[in-house]
């Protein structure tokens, strides 16, 4: 089973490469959740990359639109386009704008940047598939810092209200954020019992690990009459060692020089996952 | 013809005692419950003022189809937007002060710039909202909606208009904002006036100033062209329900044909229809205009004609703001 690691691993060296030639963005997040995109869209979803409008389709919401590198990156390992479209992110009159817009590009099911809204969008859509019984689903993915947006405690208490067992919402709990550690900008802890209290199903999953990220997902379809939460602890930067952790990559994209040392590390990581 | 009503299939006598008063909101709600019935595409949503806002006739026909956000505006937007992108018209209901006032960043990026089918139904807006005070009158609201892409801003003078705004606005699959009051007031237009998105109705003909009014202020206008027209000055007045697209063709020949014009609405002078009027007439056909409008000041409870008269937006300002028109016509 080394297909998915190295789906994640091919991500995350288009992350890095989009990154260096648009000279903007944000690494961090999208290198960091490379498993939980690769298990959604290797794994998870009911989805057609050459027919992105099925209305049998489950839908993916990014909220935090900002790490949309990553989802750009795993919509084109899917096939929803061709991967030589990543090298235009950010740039004039391309398809890949530096916060994603619906319509612009195949698979992007909304428009998002301010945060918060996301949320809201899923559950909305979610309520259209309960109330007309479809049994497609919707996954909503977060920042942790987005949590700090008052409107998802908004979406999160009618996501309650209506019993939406059909969506799943991601959070990307690797306690960073533009001014610095989660903790210290506004503490969510406990984050878990926050969820719970407000009727949702959590489950915590060490969020760069596939297979506990494919179980965890499993653990949230499974269970009735509730939306589920899925926290994922992830690594900011993960697979590139100068970055992870740290909170000055949010928003800074790598330069050439840092981009190829990030791309050695990446690729020899790519030799040891098809030696195994 | 010249100072009287044009055939605009206006009730015979718009100020008659039996002309009946009602707000322009229950014209939403009617105009919903019927688009319910023939569309089952058609959702509505509310942050917990379904009565307020009208949108209770929908919900006790269409549960399946009525959702209740509770006092969340923002998640109300965001809803609704996910709600249109699976394929559903989506109307949204709160009070103006709270839905576009609160959630203008919702209505800007999760359902203009993704181009949904999301109506924004806002009821309560401006001074005649009255005794709640000057948090509750909002008066950017226009500004503000009118500033974004894809989006249509209607503001309806009475019940009936209400009604069809709402029809039109449901036929547009873009989304559009539709501002009505809960003041009880005239209706003096009939099922028979025409309404057409971008096309300003005009109710009276004339040479000497010609006023153009949106919401409220459109029957103030009426009032005061008849007390213009007892001191020998002769206004037309232009029904501009829809601020959104704008009609440029009325302005540039009223501007022509009077020379002298007023703009008179429930809303700050900056940004409304009178900045809306300026900016046709600066490109197109300069003309002297006279804004009526809030002074770039916060209102305060007060019933709605007290308040009309101490901000100066009743139609004895309007008059003022006639003769003012005039009288920079003459000095020029």
């Amino acid at each position: 089973m080394k297909r998915l690691p190295l789906a994640a691993n091919s991500i995350r060296q288009s992350v890095i490469r989009m990154l260096v030639e648009a000279k903007s963005g944000h690494p961090a997040g999208s290198l960091g959740m490379a498993e939980v995109f690769t298990a959604l869209y290797f794994g998870v979803l009911r989805h057609d990359p050459t027919n992105p409008s099925w209305k049998e389709r489950d839908r993916v919401v990014l909220s935090n639109g900002h790490i949309c590198p990553v989802l750009y990156a795993a919509l084109a390992e899917a096939g929803y386009f061709p991967k030589e479209h990543l090298l235009t992110l950010r740039k004039l009159g391309s398809p890949l704008q530096g916060h994603p817009h619906v319509g612009s590009l195949p698979g992007i099911e909304n428009s998002s940047g301010p945060l918060g809204q996301g949320i809201s969008q899923a559950v909305g859509m979610a309520l259209v598939g309960k109330r007309e019984n479809q049994d497609w689903r919707v996954y909503a993915l977060l920042g942790d810092g987005e949590l700090d947006e008052g409107q998802v405690w908004e979406a999160c208490l009618l996501a309650s209200k209506y019993s939406l067992d059909n969506l799943v919402a991601i959070i990307d709990r690797n306690n960073i954020q533009i001014d610095g550690t989660s903790d210290d900008v506004l503490p969510l802890e406990p984050l878990s019992e926050k969820f719970s209290s407000f009727g949702w199903n959590v489950v915590v999953v060490d969020g760069n690990n596939i297979n506990a990220v494919l179980h965890a997902f499993s653990m949230a379809q499974s269970c009735a009459d509730k939306p589920s939460v899925i926290i994922a602890n992830t690594i900011s930067g993960k697979g590139v060692s100068f970055m992870e952790k740290k909170f000055g990559w949010h928003g800074k994209s790598p330069n050439k020089e840092e981009g190829e040392l990030a791309l050695k590390e990446l690729a020899e990581e790519r030799k040891k996952l098809e030696a195994m | 013809m010249e100072g009287n009503p044009t055939s605009a299939n206006l009730v015979p006598d718009v100020f008659a005692a039996a002309v009946p008063k009602k707000a322009s909101r229950d014209g939403f709600g009617k105009a919903l419950a019927e688009l319910g019935e023939k569309d089952q595409n058609v959702w509505a949503l509310t942050a917990d003022v379904s009565e307020s806002t009208r949108t209770h006739w929908f919900a006790e026909k269409f549960p399946g189809r009525f959702v209740q956000v509770g006092v969340a505006e923002q998640n109300l937007a965001g809803v609704a937007a996910g709600i249109a992108a699976c394929g559903k018209k989506a109307f949204i209901s709160a009070f103006a002060a709270f839905s576009p006032g609160r959630n203008f960043d919702q209505i800007r990026v999760s359902v203009c710039y993704s181009n949904l089918n999301v109506k924004i139904h806002a009821s309560h807006a401006g001074l005649s909202v009255g005794p709640d005070g000057a948090s509750h009158q909002i008066l950017e609201d226009i500004a503000m909606m009118r500033a974004l892409p894809n989006m249509t801003v209607l503001v309806p003078c009475d019940l009936e208009q209400a009604k069809k705004a709402t029809i039109a606005a449901a036929a547009l699959k873009t989304p559009a904002y539709i501002r009505t009051s809960r003041e009880n007031t005239p209706v003096f237009t009939t099922p028979q006036t025409p309404f057409e998105i971008g096309k300003a109705n005009v109710y009276r003909d004339a040479k000497d100033v010609a006023i153009f009014a949106c919401g409220l202020q459109v029957f103030e206008a009426l009032k005061a062209a008849e007390e213009l027209k007892k001191k020998g000055i002769e206004a037309a007045v232009i029904d501009m329900h829809s601020i959104k697209p704008i009609d440029r063709e009325t302005i540039v020949r009223y501007a022509k044909q009077c020379k002298a014009l007023v703009s008179a609405e429930d809303h700050q002078v900056n940004g409304g229809l009178g900045s809306a009027i300026a900016e046709v007439l600066c490109e197109l056909h300069p003309a002297p205009l006279v804004r009526v409008g809030v002074k770039d000041s916060f209102g305060e409870s007060g019933n709605c004609a007290e308040l009309y008269r101490k901000y100066g937006i009743d139609a004895a300002a309007i008059a003022k703001a006639a003769e003012e028109a005039v009288k920079l016509k003459s000095s020029e």
